[in-house]
């Protein structure tokens, strides 16, 4: 006997978002990293509220369901600000000085690593390695890479581009 | 009036060159052209690999392609006033691309077509040898490929050096009601992009590969494993994936031969660990990216528990040529036990960044001096690091060592996947080393107790080491530690975790607030 979803206690837009990512992705082998992509790729994050929606669509328990997204250092269970912007922490973008843009990006920004500022215009997080490594310090600033990057052009970035969404 | 072939002018879609404004170059190239009135095309290849000159723009003329670079859009109008659409003389050129000496000294055999065509081009693909190795697959045995693919010498690229033709066979030999093939695209090393490069810039040759293993090992299925910090390699490569099976050379029957072979792009969700072979195979599944135990080895029990030929993007690239022009001329390339090329990423505080594909063999030293011409900064250079961030720090005295699999292991270092990053004498080597352990405990997968507690009691250690706090006592109880994680841990990530760290404190002691290297030796030997 077909048991009912589970409600999907969401706005109706986000709920839309999930309910398309399922309806996407569900059926195939493995399809948790899909649909939490599909989900994070237009809503910024994945909502907790979702998970028990997730796990009843792919016959999980809801415990495994929240390993899977917990593991990842991708996904996020809140909305990020505006603008994303990560800053690669790895060996050849230290060997270019990358530990002193970090310092001066928090500086400019005025938001910690890892976080989101408190007016909700930007998060910062760290990345390790955009295959970038000659061409360092490298960040991504709204999914768009950018090379030799400083202080003065992130902030630039984050205060000329329109939103990521 | 006559009319004139536009002329060609090539401008790089690879990340890095977008990365320094490439696209806003071939805008500003279009623009003026249009506004001088000359009959301009501008396409988009893949990049040659010197990533100093990005954006590097080629111009076809009467002699070759032509090079110009780094170029910005400011620089564009001045190239059309000095003639560049014919070769003309310009402070940013370069002559002949290929006569580069950067580009001319490398061996491009995986790479031969990267930077050359159109990625996405299937003409191009095949008008440029593409498909030979795929259509010499299908008509042999399985075994016959397997066989080829052995004799090559090939050994696995993304860092192990494990036989490709062993595990091949493996697959094979294993019966089952389904088998896959899995290209491990997540290129997490620090110093790495040749993946990527081969996935921007040559996407069809990586999709050959995986047929080839795809029909000779009996697989249906195919998976690209890519990490989420490459979007630019997942928006081709997918294009790619498309175009090939609508033209035939992937899905229901590959090139009319009734042979199944589908390819699907899965992103990886930023964890290094599913670099690791079997956390990838449990991320694939949609799981956490926790490493298995071994055995059973994937070619036996792999994906979804059946027998898995998964190998590195590199090394399903150089299987083409292996099956086009035999697996003689792969071997023939070479020194020792490390046969074929491999392409060295030359990355970090260098002056001339970039891709160098060469047989295996040439030192460090011509590697990093040669063609890198020493570090960005002008300063000496201090330290280099090699196979990513689980590889052994080389002190400067090191560099003549030749960059093959084994001379490496001689040195108590690792070839991995052919990264090298490069330091000044700027460096702080225990920062580093704190840095090493610092990152396996932010990308531990938890399932081992030595990876998992080790590096943060190494995190730990180090601090109390650098503060002064009995460093005698640190020093012993940090190798301790080292020697458990190398000897206890599950996988090269705890397992490995220390080779930065031990080779750190050996050849830059000082940095820890120890007496030097020599001073050491000598305190030891009275």
């Amino acid at each position: 006997m077909a048991v009912s979803p589970p409600p999907l206690p969401l706005p109706a837009d986000l709920a839309q978002v999930v309910e398309s990512a399922l309806a996407a992705h569900a059926a195939r082998p493995g399809a948790l990293l899909p649909i939490f992509h599909a989900i994070q790729d237009r809503a910024g994050y994945v909502p907790r509220e979702a998970l028990p929606r997730i796990a009843w669509a792919v016959n999980q328990s809801q415990a495994d369901v929240l390993g899977t997204l917990s593991f990842y250092h991708d996904f996020r269970t809140h909305p990020p600000g505006r603008h994303v912007v990560k800053l690669c922490r790895a060996e050849a973008c230290q060997a270019r000085g990358s530990d002193a843009v970090v310092a001066d990006v928090e500086g400019r920004l005025r938001v910690g690593m890892g976080r989101t500022r408190e007016d909700g215009a930007v998060t910062l997080e760290p990345v390790y390695c955009l295959g970038n490594c000659a061409l360092g310090p490298s960040a991504m600033v709204d999914g768009r890479l950018h090379a030799r990057a400083t202080a003065d052009r992130i902030a630039a970035l984050v205060e000329e581009a329109p939103p990521c969404r | 009036m006559p009319v004139n072939p536009p002329t060609v002018v090539w401008v790089p879609l690879d990340a890095a060159a977008k990365s320094v404004g490439a696209d806003e170059v071939a805008a500003a190239i279009v623009a003026e052209a249009a506004r001088r009135r000359l009959p301009v095309t501008v396409r988009r290849n893949g990049t040659r690999g010197m990533l100093w000159l990005e954006p590097l723009v080629e111009v076809e003329t009467a002699g070759g392609r032509t090079a110009y670079g780094p170029v910005a859009p400011g620089d564009v109008a001045s190239l059309f006033d000095r003639g560049f659409l014919a070769g003309g003389a310009h402070p940013l050129g370069h002559g002949r691309t290929e006569a580069i000496p950067y580009f001319a000294r490398q061996e491009r055999v995986t790479f031969a077509r990267v930077g050359l065509t159109d990625p996405l081009d299937l003409a191009a693909y095949e008008a440029h040898g593409g498909w030979r190795g795929l259509r010499n697959a299908l008509a042999r045995s399985g075994a016959e490929v397997v066989d080829a693919v052995t004799r090559s010498g090939l050994r696995g690229r993304g860092g192990a050096g494990f036989p490709t033709g062993i595990k091949w066979k493996t697959v094979l030999d294993t019966p089952a009601d389904r088998k896959y093939v899995v290209v491990n695209a997540d290129e997490g090393d620090s110093g790495t992009f040749s993946d990527r490069m081969v996935m921007e810039g040559d996407p069809y040759l990586l999709l050959e590969g995986m047929a080839v293993a795809g029909v000779a090992l009996g697989a249906t299925q195919g998976y690209v494993y890519l990490r989420s910090e490459y979007p630019d390699a997942e928006r081709v490569l997918t294009a790619a994936v498309e175009r090939a099976t609508a033209a035939g050379f992937l899905g229901a029957s590959v090139l009319g031969s009734g042979k199944r072979f589908d390819v699907e792009v899965r992103r990886g969700a930023g964890s290094y660990v599913c670099g690791e072979e079997t956390a990838l195979l449990e991320s694939l599944e949609g799981k956490r990216g926790v490493v298995r135990y071994r055995p059973p080895v994937p070619a036996v029990a792999g994906l979804f528990g059946r027998p898995t030929a998964l190998n590195n993007v590199i090394t399903f690239a150089s299987v083409p040529f292996v099956l086009d022009r035999g697996a003689d001329a792969y071997r023939d390339l070479g020194v020792g036990r490390s046969r074929g090329t491999l392409p060295f990423q030359l990355a970090g505080n260098v002056a001339r960044g970039g891709l160098v594909e060469k047989a295996f063999g040439l030192t460090l030293r011509e590697l990093i001096e040669d063609f890198g011409g020493g570090t960005a900064s002008g300063r000496p250079v201090r330290a280099v690091q090699v196979g990513g961030p689980l590889g052994s720090f080389l002190p400067a005295s090191a560099l003549d060592v030749p960059l093959d699999y084994e001379a490496l292991a001689g040195k108590g270092g690792i070839l991995g996947h052919g990264g090298v990053v490069v330091f000044d004498d700027t460096a702080d080597m225990a920062r580093l080393a704190r840095y090493a352990m610092e990152f396996c405990a932010i990308e531990s997968c938890g399932k081992c107790t030595p990876c998992r507690i080790g590096s943060t009691r190494g995190v730990e250690v180090i601090d109390r080491l650098v503060a002064g706090d009995r460093p005698q006592r640190q020093v012993a109880l940090l190798r301790d530690l080292c020697d458990t994680m190398t000897h206890a841990s599950l996988c090269a990530l705890g397992g490995m975790a220390p080779l930065p760290v031990t080779s750190a404190l050996d050849h830059f002691p000082e940095d820890f607030g120890l007496a030097p290297a020599g001073a050491a030796r000598d305190a030891r030997r009275s």
